[in-house]
């Protein structure tokens, strides 16, 4: 499946016309610098998992660098993300300071959520990453419904809302499709498909293995674009929030892959050693990098200097995260309810309901009346 | 004061509210063009528009997860799920998505959204349209869910719900819809996790919520006239929170309790509400807390069978007769031998 998603994805564009050079190398090196921030950063993750530093599952955007570069480029400061499990790229690249990124990853309270979210929920309300979903599907209605909220008073945001090949299998995705359209709601569905739900392939889970055509049963416009390609991606996905941001939603596929396993635990043992061979040479940054020092937008030394500025990135962020106070466990019932509410449970595992009562019942009552 | 039906308090608390509060809207199946299942958002099209009335598809997970979406960006939704068996449909939006946004995310999101939903059987529709399942809301922190018994409740716990910044299941009932009560005119919200002595007494308490707090409140009328009984009830009117503290106070008082519920026995509503009693009154208790629930079976279409599954009055008071005998205060005594009204 995973070759044939790679067949599936187009030539890598043609590159930039020599008369926009200067400011358009300038971005083709901002893409390059986010693709190996994003690289970098989830290789960082993947070692404090292995050192016990971050629990739960973690999953990395791994080999889907160029496809979360080229999205997040296309929409504005106040557009909305909603996102998956596999979010911590998007994270990076909507702004929020890796700090807090890989502090949510350790669970402390400088986290982006406060250590309440860990790897798959992360959320920030200011740079308007509205979370990462742990359910798959879980985060289509949500999106739909941001972007009703925000036709429902008139604005011109958008609502991207990323999703996997798996993701298309869900009832949650025909719902919220239909709804979308049939509202003509500000809001781009956008499909990574990395080629693999977990282990379990595109061709063994989609009737319509061409995902982006599920579009059709909705009116929806769609299109598929290759996932290597940042640059092919921002035009596809400038294109979509465009069409959004006029009313008309969108669904548009991108094809790329998922260069380890579902998350970092997962060896991979379902893929056949050809493939594994194939991963070895399909890597987006590599890729990209050599298109771009061929077309003398970067060079060696170029690529020395954005390897070194990453590292500091993120290792003063693993730095960060490590000095962050872990969450008091006096904080546990902080976030249950916003609107305070009487009796509200508010006990420790094991804590009694009411207070024992004095024994045998009423001596105590009784004694203190005496000696009052 | 003004007397009006369950039904129309809802109905004039909705439309005040949205006349109130630019971001209140309705979605629902049914509710703008066909004005409801149950007529609750009746004229409510018209006066306001498509836009702050929707009708949605049928797709419960959709329209559900999509006032969540709208809620997270500060509007105030108010969905209609047609009956809380369709709800079953949007689990997922409303326990792993609306109940877990405010936590999951340390505080950043608030989803302040009304889930309005009718629960109850006896309509002969069988078993997938006869449920009473608000304890899956129950059970979930983030949630909240209220199960107003009265029209009054039903104004004062609509308002609470709609200017609450957290989700609320708001459980209504298709036996209660008709029925007529003092309603205050004046524009005051009740507090979500208070439950309400609605009848004081000391021989008994007979605890209810929703449907069962009215039936607890006719036998309790009932018994007084006929036996001399002198029984308090508690409306749980809040079902998460649950308020502990008001039901065991009246037990601390009357030393005896039946529950009443309209959902199943085991791991039911009245579970909770009697390990609570035992926690907090143990030693106050002259006898065991009894429950009366509907039989444990998928609701059969044959009124008689119906009618066998889903609690009486009559069972209500054999419980009663039952316990206080435990008590040893009071004789059992078979119900046609003492007149009691049915």
């Amino acid at each position: 499946m995973a070759s044939q998603a790679r067949q599936r994805r187009s030539a890598p564009q043609a590159p930039p016309a020599q008369d926009a050079a200067g400011e358009r190398d300038g971005q083709l090196r901002a893409f390059y610098r986010d693709m190996v921030l994003i690289r970098r950063f989830e290789e960082r993750a993947a070692r404090a998992y292995t050192d016990a530093l971050v629990g739960g599952y973690c999953h990395l955007n791994l080999g889907e660098e160029a496809a979360v570069v080229g999205l997040m480029s296309a929409l504005r400061p106040t557009d909305y993300l909603f996102t998956n499990y596999r979010e911590h790229g998007y994270a990076l690249l909507r702004g929020i300071d890796p700090n807090r990124v890989m502090a949510e990853l350790y669970g402390r309270v400088d986290g982006v959520s406060k250590g309440w979210g860990g790897s798959m929920h992360m959320f920030d309300m200011t740079h308007r990453l509205l979370g990462g979903y742990g359910i798959v599907g879980g985060q289509l209605p949500l999106a739909t419904g941001a972007a009703l909220a925000i036709d429902y008073r008139g604005g011109d945001d958008v609502v991207l809302c990323t999703l996997g090949d798996g993701t298309a299998a869900i009832g949650a995705f025909h719902e919220s499709l239909n709804i979308a359209a049939l509202w003509n709601l500000p809001v781009v569905f956008v499909i990574i498909n990395n080629g693999l739900g977990m282990g379990t392939t595109v061709a063994h889970s989609s009737a319509e293995p061409d995902l982006y055509k599920r579009g059709a049963a909705y009116r929806m416009a769609s299109a598929r674009v290759d996932g290597f390609d940042p640059v092919a991606v921002r035009e596809a996905a400038v294109k979509a929030v465009e069409a959004a941001r006029g009313g008309r939603p969108y669904l548009l596929e991108v094809v790329t892959e998922r260069l380890r396993g579902h998350s970092v635990v997962d060896p991979a043992k379902y893929r056949t050693a050809d493939e594994v061979e194939r991963l070895k040479h399909e890597d987006p940054i590599q890729i990209f990098g050599s298109k771009l020092t061929a077309d003398g937008v970067l060079d060696a030394d170029a690529i020395a200097a954005i390897e070194a500025e990453v590292a500091g990135v993120v290792t003063a962020a693993a730095d960060f995260a490590a000095r962050s106070p872990h969450p008091e466990v006096a904080t546990l019932f902080d976030y249950t309810y916003a609107t305070p509410v009487p009796n509200d449970s508010r006990r420790l595992p094991g804590q009694p309901l009411f207070e024992p009562l004095p024994f045998p019942a009423g001596t105590a009552a009784t004694s203190a009346g005496v000696s009052a | 004061m003004t007397i009006m039906t369950y039904r129309q308090a809802l109905h004039d608390t909705l439309r005040a509210e949205m006349l109130r509060d630019e971001r209140v809207f309705l979605m629902g199946e049914e509710i703008g063009v066909f004005e409801g299942s149950y007529k609750i958002t009746a004229g409510l099209l018209k006066e306001f528009g498509d836009k702050r009335v929707r009708d949605t598809p049928i797709a419960e997970e959709g329209f559900a997860g999509a006032a969540i979406g709208a809620a997270m960006l500060g509007l105030r939704p108010v969905i209609e799920m047609m009956t809380i068996n369709f709800s079953m449909l949007a689990l997922d939006q409303i326990i792993n998505h609306a109940a877990k946004i405010y936590g999951m995310f340390g505080g950043q999101a608030r989803v302040p959204l009304v889930i309005r939903t009718p629960g109850g059987g006896g309509q002969q529709l069988g078993a997938t349209h006869s449920q009473n399942i608000e304890l899956f809301y129950a059970f979930v922190p983030g949630m909240k869910v209220v199960a107003p018994s009265t029209p009054a409740d039903a104004k004062a716990l609509l308002l609470a719900a709609i200017r609450d910044d957290d989700p609320v299941l708001f459980l209504e009932n298709l036996g209660l819809y008709n029925t007529k009560g003092d309603v205050p005119d004046a524009d005051a919200p009740a507090e979500i996790g208070r439950a309400s002595v609605t009848r004081p007494g000391n021989d008994l308490t007979l605890i209810g919520y929703s449907r069962m707090a009215h039936v607890a409140s006719e036998v309790a009328a009932s018994l007084a006239a006929s036996d001399g009984l002198d029984i308090e009830v508690v409306d749980l009117r809040s079902l998460r929170p649950l308020d502990r503290a008001t039901l065991v106070e009246s037990v601390k008082k009357t030393h005896a309790a039946v529950v009443l519920e309209d959902d199943w026995l085991t791991y039911g509503i009245g579970a909770e509400v009697a390990a609570s009693i035992s926690d907090g009154a143990f030693d106050y208790l002259d006898a065991p807390v009894r429950r009366v629930a509907m039989a444990e079976v998928p609701m059969p279409y044959a009124k008689p069978l119906e009618t066998a599954a889903l609690p009486s009055r009559d069972d209500v008071i054999g419980a009663i007769r039952q316990t206080l005998a435990a008590v040893g205060r009071r004789a059992p005594r078979p119900a046609a031998a003492n007149g009691v009204a049915q």
